[in-house]
């Protein structure tokens, strides 16, 4: 056997810092022209959470994107579901919500989650079943079969619920603000950045450290070989598939008690954002998926500060900046 | 001995092409059968074919007499069948470790066997945490090949491993065969190289057109010059 193949050192790994630190970037180039400390902190708390709760509603979908390769517009059906399961929950325990102690408040909080996780986890196995699985390898269809149920879950949403926006309010406890100095820190924001740390864990343990997780990672890389390896990989897809719709239901609850209102379109007005988020962070990474987010949030938390009409545009501006750099995305996953 | 692999009139379609047209040949157990042939005469699409990554259009596959051909991929795999693809097909975003762990799916990898392979590709134990990505072009073969052995198989399907690889490294992957064969493991193996074919084969089939066109022992296809210019021209010209 050769000298090289028999064991002499790999080329150095390169380890690619630069894109984890683009929110850093940003936030530092924004803080001069913010000017006031409390203002800018403010600013950065609620890009920070605004980016987290993103994270949670597309990193589902990245993995179903680099796993199944599936395109799936019909993503945002699940937000909206799980914010109005959320409804359905906050409902009958409006004394859970209103009562002045934090524990039952965060009790109604994880009853809603755990439901809505649940109701959108099933959904997304019907979803797959009728809508995905005919549709596997044809993007195009993939494209119109999944804005079709988008469409399809909205327009049910408003026969069941009716047209007008549902109030979600936020328990007693989460109301209001933290003054740190002169900054004012949500209460809210700092449980959502919580919820979206737990889930951004979770992920990265279960995929980096579980059986499971190296399956999904090899998945996305060949799926081929999964199969070859004598794992049934259609049972993986409906897996992460579940997963990724319960996480968007999850999203849906946080952005609901965030905006304190549910609308059925919610979920579809956010899939733009969702989408930017996927393809700024590379499409199958986790991890570019939580810069994507953060550095979506930032910019349009910042944009509409120094500059609301610019904050318009200002994440389709962020996403062509960033492509020119990483044409692939910040951390292209399964070399796609 | 007795057949372990048959195929009986094999074919296979992908989109509009008509690829395989009535494959017949066994490979018997324990023994290394090469399957030989120009370029594009079948030879991947048969290995792809028995792993039920193409399906059979027509025809029968049976392993130990057991039909495969109507079973998923996975479930073919779970029979025994280990596969080797001409790509290599590693997970280049997992360590060699992770890499060898999804492999070993039915529990934690015996150190013994792993100590066996790595007797052979001492390269996989020093990048055992490394990155399969930042292999060399022989150490992605040899980590697919060892992935192919790091539980007990009935049958490896083996799709030209020496291909691209240096004179030295070939030399190394012939020993593994060699040692492989000597555990009792059954192979089919796709080779461009005639050498390589020469040194590890036991039996030989030879594919032009979809069809096998010719059947025997590899000895009786060494010694007999003619024979290898008919069956192989130019292919067999260019590798010996």
């Amino acid at each position: 056997m050769s000298a090289v193949d028999a064991g002499a050192a790999l080329p150095r790994q390169k380890i690619d810092i630069a894109p984890a630190f683009a929110p850093l970037v940003i936030a530092l180039i924004a803080a001069p022209l913010i000017g006031s400390s409390s203002t800018f902190i403010t600013l950065t708390v609620a890009g920070l959470a605004m980016g987290l709760m993103l994270f949670t509603m597309a990193s589902g979908l990245t993995l179903v994107f680099g796993l199944m390769d599936v395109l799936n517009f019909g993503h945002g059906a699940f937000i909206s579901v799980g914010a109005y399961v959320a409804t359905l929950v906050f409902l009958p325990l409006a004394g859970w919500s209103q009562a002045d102690s934090l524990m039952p408040n965060l009790g109604v909080i994880a009853l809603a989650i755990l439901a809505s996780a649940a109701a959108c986890g099933a959904l997304g196995l019907v979803f797959e079943r009728l809508l995905v699985r005919p549709v596997y390898r044809q993007h195009l269809k993939q494209i119109l079969v999944t804005m079709g149920g988008l469409i399809v879950a909205e327009q049910l949403l408003y026969a069941l619920f009716g047209p007008q926006t549902i109030p979600l309010p936020l328990p007693t406890a989460l109301r209001g603000a933290f003054v740190v100095g002169d900054a004012a820190i949500e209460k809210f924001r700092v449980l959502a950045m919580a919820i979206g740390l737990i889930v951004f864990i979770g992920e990265a343990v279960i995929l980096n450290y579980t059986k499971l997780g190296l399956l999904i990672r090899a998945g996305v890389e060949n799926r081929e070989m999964v199969e070859a390896l004598g794992y049934r990989i259609n049972r993986l897809f409906i897996g992460v598939f579940m997963a990724g719709s319960a996480l968007a239901g999850l999203g849906g609850v946080l952005w609901g008690l965030y905006r304190e209102q549910v609308h059925a379109s919610m979920g579809g007005d956010l899939m733009v954002l969702v989408f930017i988020v996927v393809i700024i962070g590379g499409l199958g990474s986790v991890g570019g998926c939580l810069i994507g987010a953060t550095l979506v949030a930032l910019v349009a938390n910042y944009a509409g500060f120094l500059a609301p009409k610019f904050a318009l545009v200002s994440n389709i501006v962020l996403m062509v900046v960033v492509l020119l750099w990483r044409p692939r995305g910040l951390y292209p996953a399964g070399g796609r | 001995m007795s057949a372990l692999l048959s195929l009986q009139g094999v074919h296979t379609h992908i989109g509009r092409y008509h690829i395989l047209q009535g494959v017949d040949f066994d490979a018997a157990e324990g023994k290394t059968t090469m399957l030989l042939g120009r370029n594009g005469a079948g030879k991947t699409t048969t290995l792809r074919t028995i792993m039920g990554l193409w399906r059979a259009s027509a025809g029968a596959i049976a392993l130990a007499g057991e039909p495969i051909n109507a079973l998923p991929t996975p479930a073919i795999a779970r029979a025994g069948i280990a596969y080797v693809p001409e790509s290599m097909a590693i997970f280049s975003d997992l360590t060699v470790r992770e890499n060898l762990v999804l492999a070993a799916r039915d529990g934690p990898m015996d150190d013994k066997r792993l100590q066996w392979i790595f007797g052979f590709f001492p390269a996989l134990k020093k990048f055992w945490l490394s990155r399969a990505g930042a292999l060399s072009g022989g150490q992605k073969q040899m980590l697919s090949i060892a992935r192919a052995i790091v539980e007990p198989r009935r049958l490896l399907l083996i799709d030209e491993p020496t291909k691209g690889l240096a004179p030295a490294i070939i030399g190394a992957l012939i020993d593994c065969l060699k040692e492989i064969k000597r555990a009792g493991v059954t192979i089919l193996l796709v080779e461009q190289n005639f050498r390589v074919a020469q040194e590890v084969g036991d039996d030989v089939r030879v594919m032009d057109n979809g069809r096998i066109v010719h059947q025997g022992a590899m000895a009786e296809l060494a010694a007999d010059v003619p024979l290898q210019n008919h069956l192989l021209g130019l292919a067999l010209g260019a590798h010996q």
